[in-house]
């Protein structure tokens, strides 16, 4: 075992989570943020909600600030296309957005189906102002999210952080 | 089903007043945002201009956020079709502050009064739809307490409903196609999000 794959990142997410006071974590199911998932469920100071369609995380976020909480929508690549439209939202409210996307269709991924979307993923994002952080090395993890949280929350952005295919990894993907 | 006899605009005041700090509303696109406005635009008001089929998702958000205010959302039937996954989101959550109005004319107003699937079947070749019962989907997604409203005499309670019945609560309120005018309120929404939060928060 090599030192980076005796870091856990998902843990460290968490923690920085509950470092940014946030309140609300929106998902669908994934495998690669399963385990951030399943320690926000279980966490007393985080509302977990499963959604139907990743589009819903854009209008809870904007519903929870207005409500003064903080949020963050966790997703995969392959759902990023259906938040486009109401992402806009964030220009027009102008109000703090942070989502953490696990990436797929990306690096050494096996099924063809994920590639449209995942290659997608930056340029979509992109075009609708969001500013994009991107992570392959699970020593920069943290500070990775934390920097992203502060620029959501301090800055002011609408900010994604890609989790790249190279540091979920590609052969265990799918198993917990 | 006979022709729905309900106004909007006076049924929405009725909902509305006396509002006090304690009853925070958002509204979707168009008509229904017309129709807060009319009665009588507040900085706990969120009308939205735009961002179809995020009402009722916002309303979750915010009810979340603010477990002790009230949450209304009020929308149209357009709007709602584009979000039905959003109501077994609610479902999930349970809100006991979160009510739901759909004021359902079976058209899309802003648009040219264009048919919705709310609108009956067989009702002619540009005014069709599939009698979609929004309030039975509701229910089927999990909100046990959904109903229809149909008349003047049961307003009053719908009134109380919105405003103070245990939640989720989604009320589906067939309401007449009318002509009516544009009661505009702000359009930036980042002034929007600021007020509210101003009011509700004592900072932006």
């Amino acid at each position: 075992m090599n030192a980076v794959a005796t870091i856990d990142w998902h843990d460290q997410i968490f923690d920085v989570l509950q470092d940014h006071d946030i309140k609300q974590v929106y998902h669908v199911p994934d495998a690669g943020h399963g385990k951030l998932i399943e320690a926000c469920q279980k966490s007393n100071s985080i509302r977990t909600v499963a959604l139907t369609t990743e589009e819903e995380g854009i209008p809870l976020a904007a519903g929870a600030w207005l409500g003064g909480q903080r949020s963050v929508l966790l997703m995969q690549s392959s759902g990023v296309g259906n938040t486009i439209n109401l992402m806009g939202m964030t220009k027009t409210l102008r109000f703090p957005f942070l989502t953490l996307i696990t990436m797929r269709g990306d690096y050494g991924e096996f099924n063809s189906w994920q590639y449209p979307m995942g290659q997608g993923t930056p340029k979509v994002l992109e075009a609708m102002g969001v500013l994009l952080y991107s992570v392959d090395n699970a020593a920069e993890v943290k500070a990775t999210v934390d920097a992203a949280a502060r620029s959501a929350f301090n800055g002011g952005q609408a900010v994604a952080v890609l989790l790249r295919q190279k540091l979920i990894g590609i052969k265990n993907f799918g198993k917990k | 089903m006979s022709k729905a006899t309900l106004q909007r605009r006076p049924l929405v005041k009725k909902m509305l007043d006396g509002a006090d700090d304690n009853l925070l509303v958002i509204a979707g696109l168009g008509s229904a945002n017309w129709d807060i406005t009319a009665a009588g635009d507040r900085p706990l008001n969120m009308p939205l201009w735009g961002a179809m089929g995020a009402p009722v998702a916002m309303g979750l958000g915010l009810a979340m956020a603010q477990p002790k205010k009230r949450v209304l959302v009020i929308t149209g039937d357009g709007d709602m079709l584009m979000s039905l996954g959003a109501l077994a989101t609610v479902a999930a959550q349970q809100p006991d502050n979160l009510a739901i109005v759909v004021l359902d004319n079976e058209k899309f107003g802003e648009t040219g009064n264009q048919a919705t699937h709310t609108s009956p079947r067989n009702n002619g070749p540009t005014d069709s739809g599939a009698g979609t019962d929004l309030a039975m989907i509701a229910r089927g997604c999990g909100i046990a307490d959904s109903a229809i409203v149909r008349e003047a005499g049961e307003v009053d309670q719908l009134v109380k409903d919105a405003r103070t019945k245990k939640g989720p609560v989604f009320r589906l309120v067939k309401v007449m196609v009318e002509k009516l005018e544009f009661v505009m309120p702000p359009q930036d929404g980042a002034h929007l999000k600021d007020r509210f939060r101003q009011a509700l928060l004592g900072h932006t």
